[in-house]
């Protein structure tokens, strides 16, 4: 923990040459995986074609559909992003109001714990009586709903996790209410807001591709998936869910990334061991 | 109450909550400017709490606490004072520069001004060459250094200190209590300093007061004589151990068997 | 200054203020209840009376009284059949059952798998970003091929959807089981050692039970996932006996009797916080010093 190092230069993103140690195994997994779908599953197990057909048909499929399966996935991409924002957004405000009024906050928060636990993807259908089944605002909504309760949690755990003697520092200072927020409150409750938008990140990118399961445009990828499926077109549906977990995992980087660049000061960014 | 006092301390009494816990009583005291006064009793006697009652973080129940000749809420409000505490409470999020910049900040300084102080800072703790690294990269006593250069940053009159050597390894306390002697005399600040180290209170005050357990209150205040400025002999001389037997006498007078004794030389 | 003065402040009794607590939480229900149904007829209320269209067009069929909606619950669900309770009191047994046996493979497995990938640092940097990656793919997507698949060994439908659901309930699991194994102090650890315990002990006797508030609060997050993944399982399978039937069901009929499923939302919802509800009374019995906040 002593290290006197050189001081951590701002904002440095941490290079991606790690030692081979560190990205080796999981190198050898995805291998092993592209083995086991390619033979395995379909030679060994005999796993037929409508319920996972082999790789290269899957990705021959990709190749061929690339124009239509990445618009589709773009399309609910964009819903996605409207959800997370709108709801990560919102979540950090209420978290904001309810730090400051803790009694409201302490109140309210089994409740909202408690609708957290409700399954949100139940409501996909009326959410389509409501924006009607082709807007995409149907979709955004269940979106920004499953993010809302993870990042108000966190917001509000960040929040209120500061130690008492830091607060009575900055009542030796004779701090504003806002000065408090924004010099301590504020950045102390970043790396706990961070990990609740790595969560719901994907949860935005699964709540839009479920919502097409009730009814959508043609242009989302929940519904190419569906329709794929109608047609017996199992290879081109499995490249449709490839596109849609590869965004997933986009999404979550490009959260991550930010994280780094956000807490770069955080010594679970600065990570020496592991 | 003459020009020269920066604190004084009336009639203090302090209780805490509907079961009534007084946790000091009738506190009179006075402090002058340029003093270094160590509270120093039993744990639970009212001192961390007094600290903080004089810089306006707690309220009293009774009494009167005038600091430069303001209420203690005026004096916070006016920042006539910097506080540290037993930990650092650096921000993890700013560089060691950056922390000891935030109250310079809160003042409205603008950033030019602002770097100069820091950089004068930085030199009086020694530590210029840490000024861009993180607090989490620097040892605890360093990172004391760093807290007492924020506390002093805005060249407050009266500095507060809560047994802020009391995390720390015996050898970095007596480099510490060195620095911290040598920062006072260039800086001219008045000290209260709150410690459970009889060696400690005596080595680096002008006047020891000694309380009593819970209800606290002030038994007896002991004037240190040892010549200024302090070194490490000092701690060898006979005169210091005198006094610092004077001391324990009088905790132990009040029953403060509590109180942390180093162990002499002999 | 409070803030202050509580950290000095001896402290209250914590049996006085846990119960003062829960007793606050009690009698908050009913006003809170009382709350969200003012609001959502006044909402109604007012977006019908002035006939605002954004967010969108509220009426009897987008947003029903409140009343009727309950009231549906006790009219027959089709004409001459039983009362939509009851049909939807079955319905939810069944996912019940779907999601407490997803749940159960889900966690062990969950909890398996973290106690593996948190002794070997190569299995886990192998199988980690997969596992991760693993909650990208959409389940519905895949449910029916799970299900049909699963079919070909002769299982019963309502197990293949607990082995969807399943899939929903180890990720938390497996996370926090890492986490919170990794969570024993080095003190603690150093303790074992200097007993020359061996893994299995040092496993079983000091971090499993460092890890317990880890895995409590992974166990209500996964209570919730079993119970979206048995409906998610369902839906699209077509598989009618369960609440995800009964959604597809009443969608589509839902211009003519939108209270439907209106109602078998408002039943799931109660399932959901039936489940969590069930993890935080267990947590309450098995760790018996006060439980995490639930905030």
């Amino acid at each position: 923990m002593t290290s006197l190092a050189e001081p951590v230069p701002r904002g440095t993103l941490r290079s991606v040459g790690r030692r081979s140690r560190d990205w080796l195994p999981a190198v050898a997994v995805f291998a092993l995986g592209i083995v086991a779908w390619q033979w395995v599953i379909p030679d060994v197990f005999h796993v037929e074609r409508f319920l996972l057909p082999r790789f290269s048909a899957v990705i021959s499929a990709f190749w061929h559909e690339r124009g239509t399966l990445w618009s589709a996935g773009w399309f609910t991409f964009k819903e996605a992003l409207a959800g997370f924002a709108l709801g990560c957004s919102l979540a950090f405000l209420v978290g904001l109001a309810l730090s400051r009024w803790k009694r409201v906050g302490r109140a309210l928060m089994p409740y909202a714990i408690a609708a957290n636990a409700v399954p949100i993807i139940a409501f996909a259908p009326i959410t389509n009586a409501w924006f009607g089944l082709l807007s995409p605002w149907s979709k955004i909504v269940i979106a920004a709903i499953l993010c809302f309760l993870p990042v108000l949690v966190n917001t509000l755990r960040g929040l209120t996790s500061v130690d008492p003697e830091s607060i009575e520092l900055m009542r030796s200072y004779a701090a504003s209410e806002i000065s408090v927020y924004r010099r301590l409150r504020i950045p102390s409750s970043l790396p706990f807001v961070f990990t609740a938008l790595k969560v719901a990140c994907v949860l935005a990118m699964i709540g839009a591709v479920v919502g097409d399961y009730f009814g959508g445009s043609t242009e989302a990828l929940g519904i190419q998936i569906q329709s794929s499926v109608s047609l017996s077109q199992f290879e081109t549906a499995w490249a449709a869910i490839l596109v849609a977990s590869i965004l997933g995992i986009a999404f979550y980087a490009i959260v991550a990334v930010a994280e780094r660049l956000a807490l770069s000061w955080h010594p679970s960014v600065r990570g020496t061991a592991e | 109450m003459s020009a020269e006092t920066v604190v004084s301390i009336r009639n203090l009494s302090k209780t805490f909550g509907r079961a009534g816990v007084t946790a000091l009583q009738d506190i009179e005291l006075d402090i002058a400017r340029g003093d270094f006064v160590s509270l120093i009793g039993p744990s639970g006697c009212g001192k961390s709490t007094l600290l903080r009652i004089v810089g306006d973080i707690i309220e009293p129940t009774s009494g009167d606490v005038t600091v430069n000749g303001k209420p203690a809420r005026r004096a916070r409000l006016d920042r006539d004072y910097g506080i540290v505490f037993q930990a650092p409470v650096l921000y993890d999020w700013r560089t060691v520069a950056k922390n000891i910049g935030l109250p310079l900040e809160m003042l409205g300084w603008d950033r030019a001004r602002r770097q100069d102080r820091v950089g004068e800072m930085l030199h009086l703790v020694e530590l210029e060459s840490f000024a861009d690294h993180h607090p989490w990269q620097l040892s605890g006593g360093m990172q004391q250094r760093v807290s007492i250069a924020r506390a002093l940053s805005f060249d407050p009159a009266l500095l507060l200190m809560d047994e802020p050597f009391g995390a720390l390894d015996e050898m970095t306390r007596e480099r510490l209590n060195l620095e911290l002697l040598r920062i006072w005399s260039e800086t001219g600040s008045t000290v209260i300093f709150v410690t459970h180290s009889i060696q400690e209170a005596v080595f680096l005050s002008t006047r020891v007061a000694v309380m009593s357990a819970r209800p606290g209150r002030i038994t007896g205040i002991v004037d240190v004589d040892l010549p200024q400025p302090r070194t490490a002999q000092t701690r060898e001389e006979p005169r210091f151990f005198e006094l610092v037997t004077e001391v324990r006498e009088r905790l132990h007078a009040v029953g403060a068997d509590q109180v942390v004794e180093e162990a002499t030389l002999t | 200054m409070a803030s202050a003065a509580a950290a000095t402040r001896p402290p209250q009794r914590l049996q006085d203020v846990r119960r003062s607590e829960i007793a606050l939480r009690i009698v908050a229900l009913p006003v809170v209840l009382a709350a969200l149904w003012g609001l959502w007829e006044g909402y109604r209320a007012l977006w019908i009376a002035t006939g605002w269209t954004r967010p969108f067009k509220v009426d009897n069929i987008t947003m029903p009284h409140l009343y009727d909606i309950l009231h549906q619950l006790f009219e027959p669900a089709t004409t001459g059949g039983p009362r939509l309770i009851t049909l939807l009191w079955h319905s939810a047994l069944f996912t019940a059952k779907e999601a407490a046996v997803g749940f159960a493979i889900g966690a062990a497995v969950g909890f398996a798998l973290g106690v593996v990938i948190a002794h070997s640092g190569m299995l886990r940097r192998g199988f980690l970003p997969y596992i991760v990656a693993s909650q990208t793919i959409p389940i519905i997507a895949i449910a029916p091929m799970v299900v049909v698949g699963l079919g070909n060994y002769d299982i019963e439908p309502w197990l293949r959807v607990a082995v969807i659901a399943a899939y929903l309930t180890f990720f938390p699991v497996t996370v926090n089981t890492l986490r919170g194994l990794q969570s024993a102090e080095p003190r603690a650890l150093e303790l074992m050692h200097s007993y020359a315990a061996s893994r299995w002990e040092v496993l079983w006797k000091l971090r499993v039970p460092s890890a317990l508030p880890y895995l409590f609060s992974a166990f209500k997050v996964a209570a919730t996932a079993s119970v979206v993944g048995a409906i998610i399982g369902e839906a699209p399978s077509s598989i009618p006996d369960g609440l995800g039937g009964a959604i597809i069901n009443f969608n589509q009929y839902y211009v003519l009797q939108p209270e439907n499923l209106w109602a078998t939302n408002v039943i799931a919802a109660c399932l959901g916080i039936f489940f969590f509800l069930s993890v935080v009374v267990v947590e309450k019995l098995v760790v018996r010093r006060a439980p995490e906040h639930v905030a």
